[in-house]
């Protein structure tokens, strides 16, 4: 392991910027490729603008194929957002295109290609904007830390192979031995019937990532992970790092070991500062954290890919020399039944025995709708975050009425109704007495409608029950011993704008068949689809429900997605929401921008039919 | 049948070719095409080599292919026997496709053409099923199945036993067969996918014929039922 890289990206201020889009050899894993570069840099600089300044950028193609840049999470003019078909016609090799727009808000952003499958070769680069005011947060040095996926394949051959061979990339699927070991644990019965539903579905439940380590090396700025990235700090700083996830197909779990992150901006905008160990990083969403380093060592900054395939990782250090241990990839987790949306009251086989309520008196909760048998299992995701799995006191509970919940979903605190329930969180919960739940939305295990194009030969699963997953960390961040961040810790750090109550609920299916590596929404892929129509000015509720195993980060253009997370006064503004497997999310969106916005799953390979046109007028 | 092959596969591309309008240079459903040689393996019988192989093609979109499949076997310089079906494939559910085209049997001498149809894809509990029926001249009726299971010893190391059977609704001695079950077939291969598209293996292959399809070839000096260690690679692209 060497030292480490300092491989900041070339930064431009200023409010004009040529950027020459060229072919340009690169070599990641000793191999030399060709990649798409941004003025000779793969990936490209880092763009600094000040938010009220209006920016000119002159994008000339040296390519011989078309290419576009599109500013990620930028409200702007629709022609200037950089998608062709929709904002623009491309631009032509050997074009100049000359994106002009007034900067009105600050953060960080990042910048990429929305052609073909430039971005995987290498063409993004991130965007940081000064903003007008002091910052809400002092610090005194900060750091962008990037992360992407090389692979030295050619993307179209990716997308080739998972059309012909889905499971091509996942080198973690169960194996025979994994289920002698359970045959020992559990007995051949139960092992039968824990499989039965996989099998009977005929999905892998090692089903996490379609495109793995197998072929990708994961980048820190531009640093492999052998090679390392570096950041430096003094002592008593204050360092503000911004992270973006300009990858292709990777979602990342990233911490720094010995340092909590205190989460002060998520996809740009400020949130109220959330303490954490560990955050999951979606593919296009951003994070800005401030960590205090202690300057008697050096730091790992880890980002682990979801599907536990590899890693990228950086170094920060007060010097050039120190280092630090790199911690292994956690085991790779199995998806469970909650994980396909199942509806969990018919679930009486399930072993719940595994719980320790701790001796509290917990009589008050009416349970009596579920048919939980057996007591529960603290293992399962479903109550995971539940404090009855962590706490050891557990003081009286009465009367918490349940009685009209539809707890299909059992006492779940991953479910938003329950994320911000004081039992969720606090220690002390000896005054939850006469909590009435009456008024508040239970759909979240309710039975959701399936439209008839979502059944057919495109479409392998659907969601009986999905549950509203903001506060479930996700796959294999569940019960690590580390505070994952959630969704449901995001609250804008401003009072959200527009109080108005959405007029209407769109409704839509996440849909696709892994087999057959088809992707679409509402079973109806793009190039089939009507675009969606919002009225000028209007507010909408977006509900997006995930019928697939995978989460899908789903992208609007032009205006922000005010993620649900509990508190309708603090609604944190994202551009990019992950929609857990077998769950649903809910985001508010103020039509307030004219003109046609692409709306997908920022998954490259699966926006071609995961996508639709959001035509506002 | 050659002719028409190569005089079809252009018309069918191009049908298949009909894409939806693309956006910004990408097509969700581009037409691919896979080449599979599923197994090519050599063993011994009666101091005897037998080459045998199962492979083809398919080309097309998400839902619509066309399959060219042929398998068969070759012993001392001559072709003993092949199966070569060109197929429509229809996607009809998430897991399984409605095929349908034309079916050639051969034997050293004969040849026989059938309209088949078939049903390819994964049951439940991953049982990767091949099933057709064929019709040919004479009213005579062809009944296939085959039935495959992986099971991952390692990531890499694959177990697969697979299981198959003919039967038929005539006598057709010029074809060595007889009404009834004719023959089932057991195979159990260990592969190392040295890449997902390249994996030598080794196995065993057991088979059996049965009834009068048994007695024609005991009465040709062949066994009515033999077992052979094969050694052989897969491999797609």
């Amino acid at each position: 392991m060497t030292v480490g890289k300092f491989s900041h990206e070339p930064e431009l201020r200023g409010k004009v910027f040529d950027l020459n889009i060229d072919e340009q050899r690169v070599n990641f894993t000793g191999r030399s490729r060709i990649a798409t570069a941004i003025n000779g840099t793969v990936p490209g600089p880092t763009l600094r603008w000040k938010e009220g300044e209006t920016v000119t950028l002159r994008v000339k193609n040296n390519l011989s194929v078309d290419t576009s840049i599109h500013w990620h999470g930028m409200i702007l003019d629709y022609r200037m957002d950089g998608v062709p078909g929709l904002s623009f016609d491309g631009i032509k090799p050997g074009e100049t295109f000359t994106y002009r727009f007034k900067v009105n808000q600050s953060g960080t952003y990042w910048y990429h290609s929305h052609s073909g499958f430039q971005e995987q070769t290498g063409m993004h680069g991130v965007i940081v904007i000064e903003p007008k005011n002091p910052y809400p947060y002092k610090f005194d040095r900060e750091h962008v830390i990037s992360l992407a996926d090389w692979t030295d394949e050619d993307p179209t051959r990716v997308y080739g192979k998972l059309k012909k061979l889905s499971h091509y990339y996942n080198y973690n699927e169960r194996t025979v031995g994994n289920l002698v070991k359970e045959l020992k644990k559990d007995g051949l019965k139960k092992t039968f019937n824990n499989r039965k539903m996989w099998n009977e579905m005929r999905m892998s439940q090692r089903d996490l990532s379609d495109v793995t380590g197998y072929t990708y090396t994961y980048l820190m700025n531009s640093s492999t992970p052998r090679e390392g990235w570096r950041g430096i700090f003094k002592a008593g700083e204050k360092v503000l790092l911004r992270f973006v996830n300009t990858s292709a197909m990777s979602f990342f779990d990233v911490r720094i070991p010995g340092l909590k992150m205190t989460v002060v901006a998520s996809d740009g905008q400020y949130i109220k500062p959330v303490s954490v160990d560990e955050f999951r990083i979606g593919v296009a969403e951003n994070y800005d954290v401030i960590v205090e380093p202690d300057a008697s060592q050096a730091y790992t900054v880890f980002a682990q890919s979801l599907g536990r395939s590899g890693y990228a990782r950086g170094t920060l250090a007060p010097n050039t020399t120190m280092t630090a241990a790199v911690p292994k990839v956690d085991p790779v987790p199995d998806l469970t039944h909650l994980d396909m949306g199942m509806d969990m009251s018919n679930m009486s086989g399930m072993d719940h025995s595994g719980m320790d309520m701790g001796g509290g008196d917990m009589s008050g909760m009416d349970h009596s709708k579920m048919n939980m048998s057996g007591g529960m299992d603290c293992s399962d995701p479903m109550h995971a975050s539940m404090d009855a799995c962590k706490n050891k006191k557990k003081p009286s509970m009465a009367g918490m009425d349940h009685s009209k919940m539809n707890m299909s979903g059992g006492m779940d605190c991953s479910d938003p109704m329950h994320a911000s329930m004081d039992a969720c969180k606090n220690k002390d919960k000896s005054n939850m007495a006469g909590m009435d739940h009456g008024g508040m939305d239970m759909s979240g295990a309710k039975p959701v409608k399936h439209a008839a194009t979502e059944y057919g030969p495109h479409v392998d699963m659907r969601s009986e029950a999905p549950r509203l997953g903001i506060s479930d960390p996700g796959i294999g961040l569940r019960n690590n011993g580390r505070k994952v961040l959630t969704y449901a810790d995001l609250r804008n750090l401003y009072p959200t704008e527009d109080k108005r109550k959405p007029s209407r609920e769109i409704e839509l299916h996440l849909t696709g068949n892994m087999s057959r590596y088809m992707w679409s929404i509402n079973g109806v892929k793009y190039a089939d689809a009507k675009p969606i129509e919002l009225k000028f000015g209007e507010r909408v509720r977006f509900t997006l429900v995930n019928d697939t195993m995978m989460s899908h980060p789903m992208h609007l253009h032009g205006v922000w997605s005010e993620l649900e997370t509990g508190d309708s006064d603090y609604l944190p503004r994202k551009h990019t929401v992950i929609v857990q497997p077998g769950a649903k999310v809910s985001y508010l969106v103020t039509a307030d921008a004219h003109g046609r916005w692409a709306y997908h799953c920022h998954l490259l390979y699966h926006m071609l039919g995961m996508f639709r046109e959001v035509r506002i007028s | 049948m050659k002719n028409n092959v190569k005089k079809l596969i252009p018309l069918i591309v191009l049908g298949l070719s009909m894409v939806s309008p693309a956006f910004a240079g990408m097509e969700d459903d581009p037409v691919e095409l896979k080449l599979m040689l599923n197994s090519f393996e050599v063993g011994r019988v009666d101091n005897t080599n037998v080459t045998s192989w199962e492979g083809g093609l398919w080309i097309g979109k998400d839902l619509n292919k066309l399959w060219i499949m042929s398998e068969g076997e070759r012993a001392a310089g001559e072709t003993e026997g092949s199966e070569n079906r060109l197929l429509y494939s229809r996607a009809i559910s998430p897991f399984w496709d409605l095929q349908a085209g034309l079916r050639h049997d051969t034997v050293p001498g004969e040849s026989r053409n059938y309209a088949n149809i078939g049903i390819h894809g994964l049951a439940p509990y991953y049982f990767e099923t091949d099933a057709n029926i064929s019709f040919g001249e004479n009213e005579q009726v062809k009944l296939n199945a085959r039935l495959e299971y992986e099971m991952m010893l390692t990531q890499k190391l694959v177990l697969s036993p697979e299981i198959e059977f003919n039967a038929y609704a005539k006598d057709d001695a010029a074809m060595g067969v007889a009404s009834g079950l004719s023959n089932i077939g057991a195979g159990l291969r260990l592969r190392y996918e040295i890449k997902r598209e390249f994996a030598p293996y080794i196995g065993i292959n057991w088979g059996k014929k049965f009834g009068g399809t048994a007695d024609l070839a005991t009465a040709d000096g062949g066994d009515a039922s033999e077992t052979m260690f094969v050694v052989g690679v897969r491999a797609w692209y």
